[in-house]
């Protein structure tokens, strides 16, 4: 998971590559990851422009996903779950 | 940069409230029940829709989904929510209705074999995206398409998770898949779904701008 692509001699510097960032995203915008992983996934969301960009993309689609106002109930649904659900209460005391 | 889509609850059990709610109604007071179930009534039926993908027979499975919960009330274990227990009850009612209206599509029995090699789209800017823009029933719309667009397993994982909020371990059980196999094929949903519905807005983009004089 999410191996170092590269190692950088001398400065003991650890970049990701896209491809271990990108397998990294949705465990990132969950924020289930390992510290060390998120410091080297910043680091390479602040060097690499098309990485950033994938990351905020699919982070706002998943909040438009998420924001229940965007679908309606159907009229009366509400009303026609509480009727059914009275039949079976009668039921149970008849 | 806390990036969680979804607040995760302090734990993963059933809340006190929740718990006395459910004593009472096994007590007998029936009528409480709907104050268990009208804050879930949205996401119940949203994810009967986003599976059968018409109103009538997600209405029909929501209400099934309620009436069984409510008789199986007492099998309710109480080492999770009742909002999760429920959301499987309804994700099992809907596939069932599926099979029932022949429309399993191979793609449900499909064995997921590449879950990892998937590769987005590439995007010089979000900004390139007019979502700010979007009529707010067209960006539903195209989530809609978005959605529909993933094959199955993806869809599922995705409806759970990012829709009706569920936990990873909440979503592994409602689907009785592992914790690692949901996190992979969450990943994939997730770049998939972002891409069906860029694919989507571009395809038909709304009038945006003024014309140029």
């Amino acid at each position: 998971m999410g191996q170092a692509s590269s190692v950088t001699k001398g400065t003991a510097m650890i970049t990701l590559s896209c491809e271990a960032v990108r397998r990294e995203i949705s465990n990132y915008l969950d924020d289930d990851i390992s510290p060390r992983m998120r410091r080297l996934l910043e680091a390479h969301l602040e060097q690499c422009r098309k990485c950033a960009v994938l990351l905020d993309s699919t982070h706002n689609v998943l909040v438009l996903l998420a924001d229940e106002q965007r679908f309606e109930l159907p009229a009366g649904f509400s009303i026609r779950v509480r009727q059914m659900l009275a039949e079976e209460f009668q039921k149970g005391k008849s | 940069m806390q990036k969680t889509l979804v607040s995760e609850p302090e734990n993963d059990c059933i809340l006190d409230g929740e718990r006395e709610l459910i004593a009472e109604i096994l007590a007998g007071n029936n009528e409480r029940y709907y104050e268990l179930i009208a804050p879930l009534e949205r996401r119940v039926y949203y994810t009967a829709y986003a599976i059968l993908r018409t109103r009538a027979d997600a209405e029909e499975v929501a209400q099934e989904a309620f009436l069984k919960a409510f008789r199986g009330l007492r099998s309710f274990r109480g080492d999770a929510k009742f909002s999760s227990w429920l959301l499987s009850i309804v994700m099992n009612e809907a596939r069932m209705r599926l099979r029932q209206r022949r429309e399993v599509s191979l793609e449900l029995l499909k064995s997921p074999d590449h879950e990892n090699e998937y590769t987005p789209i590439e995007l010089a800017d979000w900004r390139e995206i007019p979502v700010e823009a979007l009529a707010q029933k067209e960006l539903a719309a195209h989530l809609e398409e978005a959605l529909a667009a993933l094959p199955a397993i993806y869809r599922e994982v995705l409806i759970l998770r990012d829709i009706d909020g569920l936990n990873i371990a909440e979503t592994s059980d409602a689907l009785e898949i592992s914790v690692p196999a949901v996190k992979t094929r969450l990943l994939r949903a997730r770049l998939m779904v972002r891409d069906y519905f860029l694919l989507r807005s571009w395809a038909r983009p709304p009038v945006l701008r003024k014309a140029q004089p």
